[in-house]
Order: C-alpha cells, then sequence, then structure tokens
C-alpha cells in the first residue's frame, strides 16, 4: 500500500513538473500569435488590446497557474485560428486517434504474441529463420510506407477501401471501423515485429534455465512448460516494451493520420504546428504527455502482478 | 551440445549483410557527391512520368526528374543529417553518460530522471514540439535530433561506466593515481566501444527513420534545401495511379537504408566483433 501510494505522489509530481515543461516551452516560441491572428491590420493599440484579451500581458507564473487551473477544469482556451473553444475542436478527433490507436495495440498483441510463442516453440528450426529474417524487414519499413503501399495495393487496386474517403463514427460504425483497419495495421506491423523478437528471445532464454528442465521431469509437456512455466517469466520485459510500443503507436498515428487522410488529432496537431496555433498545439502535447506517464505507471505497477520476485523498493 | 558449438562458430550474418547493404548505399551517395546518371532537378515534360528500364534506371516523375538521381542525392540528405545528429548524440551523451556513471551520486540521480523522463516520450512527438518553436530546416533538424538523441547514448554509457568503475583495472588505476579524465577516456572508453558501436548503429536507424518522418510530414528539409527522402514520398502519393515507381523508390531507400543500420546494430549487440580485455581478465570478472 506504501509503495502504491508513493508511486502515485511520483505520478502527480512527474505530471506537475512536464506541464511546468510543456507551459514554458511555449513562452519561448518567437513571434507573437497577435501579430498572425491580425496580420495586416496590426498596430501596436490593436496589439495591446488583443494581448490583454488574450491575457498574455500577465507575469508568466500567473499565466501558468491559470492555464493549469482551467487545464484541469476542461477549459482549454481558445484556438487562434479556428475561433473556437479547443475542447470542441478536440472531442471528436481525440475519439478517432483513441480509436485507431487501441486497433493498432491490440493488433500488435494478436499478431506478436501467438508468432513469438510459435517461434520460441520452433527455435533454430528452418522455419524460424526464415521468420525471422522477414522480421527484421517488416521492422525496417516505415509505417508510413507501409501505408502508402496499403493504399496502392488495398484502397486503389482491390478497392478494398476508398482512400481519402474516411467514414465518420456517426454515419457508419463498421465502416469506420473498416476504414481504421488498414492504417491501424500499418502501424502496428513494425510494432509487431519488435515485439515478436523481444518475445521470442526472452522465451529462448527462459527455456535453457534449470527451472524449465525440473519442469519436464516432471512429466509437463512442451506446451504445458512454455504456457505455465516460461510465458510468465519471459512476459517481464516485455511488458515494458509494450508500454513503450503502445506510446510509439500514439505518435505513430500522428504520421498515419496523415497518409490516409484521417480527420483525427494527429492531423490536427500538424495543421497547428504550421499554422502556430499554441493553444491547440499545448493542449494536445499535454494530454499525450499524460496518457505517456500513465501507461508507463501501469507498466510499473503491473510488474508486480508478474514477477511477485519484484520486491518493491 | 553441437548445436551450440556451430552457432558460435557460425559467421555473423546479421553484421554482415548490414555491413554489405550500409555499404552499397553509403558508395552510392559517396558517388552522388560528384556525379548522379543525370541532374536531379532537371525538369523535362518530353520524359514525363517515364517507367524504370532505359536511360532512366527507376523511371521519371511528374516532372521528368530522373528518380534514381533523386534518390542517390535523397539519400544522401538523409544519410548527412543523421550522421550530424549521431555524432551530436554520441559525443554529447558519451561526456554526460560518462561523467554521471563514473562519479554517481545526486547529479547523476538527477540527470538520470530528466534521461526517463524525456526517454518516455517518442523523440519524433519531442521532435515536431521543438520543430514548432524553432521552425524547420535542415541545420534545425539536425540540432533537434541531435539534443533528443542525447538521453538514449547517455543512459547506455552511464550503464556501462558505472559497471567498468567496479572493475579492478580501474581501481588499479586509481591507485595509481591516474587522473579520473584518463581513467574515464583512455581506459573504460576502449573497454565500452563495443557496445558504444552497437548504439550507433541503431541511432543511425532511429536518426534516418525520424528524419524521414519528419520529410513526409512537411516539417523537415524544405523542399528548396535539397531533395529528401521523406520529402519525395510525401510528393508522390498524387502520383500513385500514374508513376507508382516514384512512392515505391524512395520508400524502399528509406527501408532498405533503417535494413541496414538495423541488422549491424543486430550485429554488433549479439556478438562484439572484439574484446578489448585479455582472456584471463575477462574469466576473472565473468
Amino acid at each position: 500500500m506504501r509503495y502504491i501510494l508513493k508511486k502515485i505522489g511520483i505520478f502527480v509530481l512527474t505530471i506537475f513538473a512536464i506541464s511546468i515543461l510543456v507551459f514554458l516551452a511555449f513562452q519561448i516560441i518567437p513571434g507573437d500569435p497577435t501579430t498572425r491572428m491580425l496580420g495586416t491590420q496590426a498596430t501596436p493599440e490593436k496589439i495591446a488590446a488583443l494581448r490583454a484579451q488574450l491575457g498574455l500581458d500577465r507575469p508568466v507564473l500567473v499565466r501558468y497557474f491559470d492555464w493549469l487551473g482551467n487545464f484541469l477544469r476542461g477549459n482549454y482556451g481558445e484556438s487562434y485560428s479556428y475561433n473556437m473553444p479547443v475542447h470542441e475542436l478536440l472531442s471528436g478527433k481525440l475519439r478517432i486517434t483513441a480509436s485507431l490507436t487501441l486497433l493498432s495495440f491490440l493488433m500488435v498483441l494478436l499478431i506478436s504474441f501467438p508468432l513469438g510463442i510459435l517461434l520460441a516453440r520452433f527455435a533454430h528450426s528452418w522455419f524460424d529463420r526464415v521468420m525471422m529474417v522477414l522480421n527484421q524487414i517488416v521492422m525496417s519499413i516505415p509505417s508510413f510506407f507501409t501505408g502508402i503501399l496499403f493504399t496502392y495495393v488495398f484502397g486503389l487496386i482491390l478497392k478494398f477501401f476508398t482512400p481519402t474517403n474516411f467514414v465518420e463514427y456517426a454515419d457508419d460504425h463498421a465502416g469506420f471501423w473498416a476504414y481504421l483497419v488498414f492504417p491501424a495495421l500499418s502501424i502496428a506491423l513494425p510494432k509487431a515485429a519488435m515485439v515478436i523478437k523481444l518475445l521470442r528471445g526472452s522465451m529462448v532464454r527462459e527455456l535453457s534455465e534449470d527451472y524449465v528442465r525440473t519442469a519436464y521431469s516432471r512429466g509437463n509437456s512442451r506446451w504445458q512448460v512454455l504456457k505455465g512455466h516460461v510465458m510468465r517469466n519471459a512476459m517481464v520485459p516485455v511488458v515494458t516494451f509494450l508500454a513503450v510500443t503502445l506510446v510509439d503507436i500514439i505518435a505513430g498515428s500522428i504520421i498515419i493520420e496523415q497518409v490516409f487522410n484521417i480527420p483525427g488529432m494527429g492531423r490536427l496537431l500538424m495543421t497547428s504546428i504550421n499554422g502556430r496555433d499554441l493553444p491547440v498545439v499545448q493542449t494536445i502535447i499535454m494530454i499525450i504527455a499524460l496518457v505517456v506517464i500513465t501507461v508507463n505507471y501501469i507498466a510499473d505497477i503491473s510488474y508486480k502482478y508478474i514477477d511477485p520476485r519484484i520486491r518493491f523498493r | 551440445m553441437k548445436k551450440l558449438k556451430n552457432s558460435h562458430r557460425a559467421p555473423n550474418y546479421n553484421l554482415i549483410w548490414g555491413c554489405v547493404i550500409t555499404s552499397i548505399m553509403v558508395l552510392m551517395i559517396v558517388v552522388s557527391f560528384f556525379w548522379t546518371p543525370f541532374n536531379p532537378d532537371a525538369m523535362s515534360y518530353a520524359e514525363k512520368d517515364l517507367a524504370p528500364g532505359g536511360a532512366h534506371l527507376l523511371g521519371t516523375d511528374n516532372f521528368g526528374r530522373d528518380i534514381f538521381s533523386r534518390v542517390m542525392e535523397g539519400a544522401g540528405t538523409t544519410l548527412s543529417i543523421a550522421f550530424c545528429a549521431v555524432a551530436i548524440g554520441a559525443s554529447f551523451g558519451t561526456v554526460i553518460g560518462g561523467l554521471t556513471g563514473y562519479f554517481g551520486g545526486a547529479w547523476d540521480e538527477f540527470i538520470m530522471r530528466i534521461n526517463d523522463a524525456v526517454t518516455a516520450f517518442p523523440s519524433i512527438l519531442l521532435a515536431l514540439v521543438i520543430v514548432t518553436i524553432t521552425g524547420s530546416g535542415r541545420t534545425n533538424i539536425i540540432f533537434i535530433l541531435g539534443i533528443l538523441f542525447i538521453p538514449s547514448f547517455a543512459r547506455v554509457v552511464r550503464g556501462e561506466f558505472a559497471k567498468q568503475r567496479q572493475m579492478d583495472y580501474v581501481k588499479n588505476a586509481k591507485l595509481m593515481g591516474v587522473k579520473p579524465g584518463r581513467i574515464m577516456f583512455v581506459h573504460i572508453l576502449p573497454n565500452i566501444a563495443p557496445v558504444l558501436l552497437s548504439a550507433v548503429a541503431i541511432g543511425f536507424n532511429n536518426a534516418v527513420l525520424a528524419e524521414a518522418s519528419m520529410s513526409y510530414l512537411g516539417v523537415g528539409v524544405s523542399q528548396t534545401e535539397a531533395v529528401s527522402l521523406g520529402r519525395m514520398l510525401l510528393d508522390s502519393q498524387a502520383y500513385w495511379m500514374t508513376s507508382p515507381w516514384q512512392a515505391l523508390s524512395a520508400g524502399c531507400a528509406i527501408s532498405i537504408l533503417i535494413l541496414g543500420f538495423a541488422l549491424i546494430s543486430e550485429g554488433l549487440g549479439t556478438r562484439p566483433m572484439w574484446r578489448p580485455t585479455t582472456k584471463r581478465r575477462r574469466k576473472q570478472h565473468a
């Protein structure tokens, strides 16, 4: 219990530190947003008035706590270029990106676990060797190139889906998920290849341990040993990596959304970066930071349940 | 037992193939500095969208530019950015990791916490945030990626230094009155070279991917600065139906570069090429 409390304490502190960093990072950006917003109509008086209206004339510390307070209450400020509250801008897009990320993560699990275990079971066979070479190649193809290939092969030639013709969830539930299948798969493939390699390696290492021989000597079958004994021990490094993978998938979805023309958070982030729409960029980065920290902490705590030998300090 | 022996003697295929692939790419890039089959920027309406073969090995794009020449130059842009970024990351990372690993203490704790925080975030995301602040362009990308790579190098080097610090040869050197700076860079550094080299190969792998991704997103190397593979991929997407070889060439070039470095790091990681310590010493510390 003390462990959990300590972890939560560190968790809150980390988020606090990150929020300061995110806030400060956007303070040092050269170029005042007011000049951009006013464009050619900018006069010193107008700029001063707009700065006051946006609250940019107050001290940094006051603005930080103001921003943090608003952020915690779900008030993310107003977009400079769309002239609407950021949370309204984000609400639908957040769901799209979250769906894409989760679908992709699910694919990573569904592809990598069976294959990783299978390859560990038949380690050093010709099947294993061919698969590992393929694995290495898949790992080296960037997700956006896979995405472009999928668009061409499955979209333009086989016509499984219409590229650039995104289906909104509200319009057609099944169509929405169907459209996300190939984007999700493009992100998932290289990640799954990495998990396969790690899981296979981890299991092969465990298989040479003494307890495995003991388990065999007690009459367990090969699959029983793999499932009941080896898997659990082999999982510890894999769980760490899965946390990293989930975070990478979020980053990958930003790129893939450009490839498949998905109107999610990633596209909004890119247009906001190009348009210097700071409140939007700041909010998206803060949301992603929160997710990243949370995922890492969940992974951290879950070790205990997988491997009781890891005692808390 | 027999299998084990064989696998130990088997050549390090990962390293060999990695070196072969990377050498071919590097050779192509070096040649591109002096000569390309065509001028990469020369447009020709008459030779628009030619299929691969003939004079144009990989065909031409929608402006009639020779794709092979552009891939050569684009790969050069990507690799030079990767090289500079890795050089920045590796040198600063080695110094920081060496100091914190060798001396330990409160600074070590503090810097490693920052390291953990930075490495928890995908580097492409951090790069996008910094690009918002600094703007894009070749020099900016080099510095952004270089700085973002420092923590991962620092972490690897720190771990190795902390391990080596406990070893007898370092203790001996200390007793003999060798200055810390000399111990760190003359005594310890050669011993961690295999690990560092593997990290450098992974660094190249990540740098190529990051540069290509950023150029693909339109925040990397600008169109007017130089040909870049990521940018080529972005521009070619609209011409899938008329000339798919555009996107294929650029995408394959990126993938092959990454594959080469991945294989090298794999080969170095699983079996170091050499061990600088003598046999007897190795046994003592095993």
